[in-house]
């Protein structure tokens, strides 16, 4: 699919600036990127599958049950951090 | 494609097929049974058992937790088939693909190896036990209180509107654990579960729906659903979602049920030696009720195609989906009841049975109220999503 990275290179700045962008969307401005953005009550209770579907679609990864903590979803860093952990651990990177 | 690769489509098509046929086949030899099972207020048991092995539950799972992997197209379009003639049974496969979806996508590996097979055989009938006196719309405000104690966890609370709640062998349960969103499976012989079937509620009236006292309910803790925290915005919302998804397409069929039943009556019957049908504004309401239809339809198929893509967008369609097609259904069986005059009213109407149906459907799974909100969220970001990407000259 055109709108996935490839598989083997995903550089960080660019998974930040992509993470970034969808972050924006679902609020009104962009968020820091060590913001909580759950905490600060900005997206709807639709988002959270939303960045679950955003992350394993975009960056080819599966999302599992032990991977949910709020400390991999509530800012866009915590966000970049567990893709790059995902993709290393799959190999990827 | 490779050979192999042309084997896996061939065999994903065949399901799909296979899918949707068992549920046309199965809607026909029930169709006369329907208005019977309104009445009487229960879908027997029997044909609950019949539909598991007809294939028409959760069979979206994979093939090794006892699914056939059928698509969301083909799921939705068998929804659609069922729909059709009894939403009672289309709840049952909502609710069956409700839970198990939540299992499938977020349960640990001896849940999904426990229960999704017996989900999808319908050796176990399944129930979604989030609705309580204080928590309809925002379910964040559920009171039910999920406990650790010595070797287990104990559940107090109670939920209303439990879609086979009264007939359930096993209830994903939403609560708060140390004041945080949790899901629970409860097995439906725990000591301390007490069920109140609800009867003559205005539709799905066969749906065993039943209110649920659960008094200091204990289960093992490997029962919870995914960690504790996320048992609203993951579990309950995989739940929600796949429900949102298999009701809009129900309410297409219910839909296409009533525009066909409405045509067919207004084609037919003659009174003041005039066709209802040659009346212009029975002509106008048929043409208005076909638009309506076509639309959910199209927006029904659009959610399939993205949830068949996993795009983030999916949830959103779904919702779009359900609110369009939720409207037409009322819309439609409104007007088949109204041109099928004292008939559409008589306590055997089948248009009148899907008319108290559909009004159900407009609150269910996210009333057409909250969907407008959802969807004119989903708006605003669609135009943030412009604005960054297409930079646009505004003339002052």
């Amino acid at each position: 699919m055109s709108d996935r990275f490839p598989a083997t290179a995903a550089p960080p700045a660019e998974v930040l600036a992509t993470i970034r962008a969808f972050f924006a969307e679902a609020a009104d401005r962009v968020p820091d990127p060590d913001q909580d953005i759950f905490a600060s009550g900005v997206v709807t209770s639709l988002f959270a599958l939303q960045l679950v579907a955003f992350v394993e679609r975009t960056f080819d990864i599966a999302v599992e049950p032990e991977d949910l903590d709020l400390a991999n979803f509530r800012t866009i860093n915590a966000v970049a951090a567990f893709v790059c952990a995902k993709r290393a651990a799959a190999g990827r990177d | 494609m490779d050979a192999d690769a042309t084997a896996v489509a061939d065999a994903a098509a065949i399901a799909d097929a296979a899918a949707i046929a068992g549920a046309a086949g199965f809607a026909d030899s029930v169709r006369d049974e329907a208005d019977g099972w309104d009445r009487a207020g229960a879908l027997p048991p029997a044909v609950v058992q019949a539909a598991g092995r007809a294939g028409l539950l959760a069979c979206d799972l994979p093939a090794r937790y006892g699914g056939t992997g059928a698509s969301p197209h083909a799921v939705g379009e068998a929804a659609a088939r069922i729909g059709a003639v009894c939403s009672s049974l289309r709840a049952l496969l909502t609710v069956q693909g409700m839970v198990a979806a939540a299992v499938h996508r977020w349960g640990s590996g001896d849940l999904r190896a426990a229960w999704l097979p017996l989900l999808a055989s319908g050796e176990a009938v399944a129930g979604f036990a989030a609705t309580e006196a204080g928590a309809g719309t925002e379910l964040s405000a559920v009171q039910t209180t999920v406990e650790r104690v010595a070797g287990s966890i104990r559940i107090t609370g109670r939920k209303l509107w439990v879609t086979f709640g009264a007939i359930a062998d096993v209830l994903l349960v939403i609560g708060r654990l140390d004041g945080v969103p949790a899901a629970v499976l409860v097995e439906g012989d725990r000591p301390g579960l007490r069920r109140e079937p609800v009867r003559g509620q205005l539709g799905l009236r066969a749906a065993h729906v039943a209110h649920l006292e659960l008094d200091g309910v204990r289960v093992p803790r490997t029962n919870l659903v995914a960690p504790v925290g996320f048992g609203l915005s993951h579990v309950a919302g995989t739940a929600l979602d796949h429900g949102r998804y298999t009701v809009a397409w129900g309410c297409v069929g219910m839909a296409q049920a009533c525009h066909r039943a409405a045509t067919a009556h207004a084609a037919s019957r003659v009174q003041g030696g005039v066709r209802l049908v040659d009346h212009q504004l029975v002509r106008s309401m048929i043409g208005r009720g076909l638009v309506a239809v076509t639309a959910a339809e199209q927006l029904c198929r659009r959610a399939a195609r993205l949830r068949a893509a996993r795009d983030p967008d999916a949830v959103t369609a779904t919702v779009m989906a359900k609110y369009a097609a939720a409207r037409a259904a009322a819309e439609v069986s409104r007007d088949a009841v109204q041109v099928h005059g004292a008939a559409g009213c008589a306590p055997d109407s089948t248009v009148g049975r899907f008319l108290r149906d559909a009004t159900v459907m407009r609150i269910i799974e996210g009333s057409d109220e909250v969907s407008e909100m959802h969807i004119a969220d989903h708006a605003i970001r669609s135009r943030r999503r412009e604005a960054r990407a297409v930079p646009v000259a505004v003339a002052s």
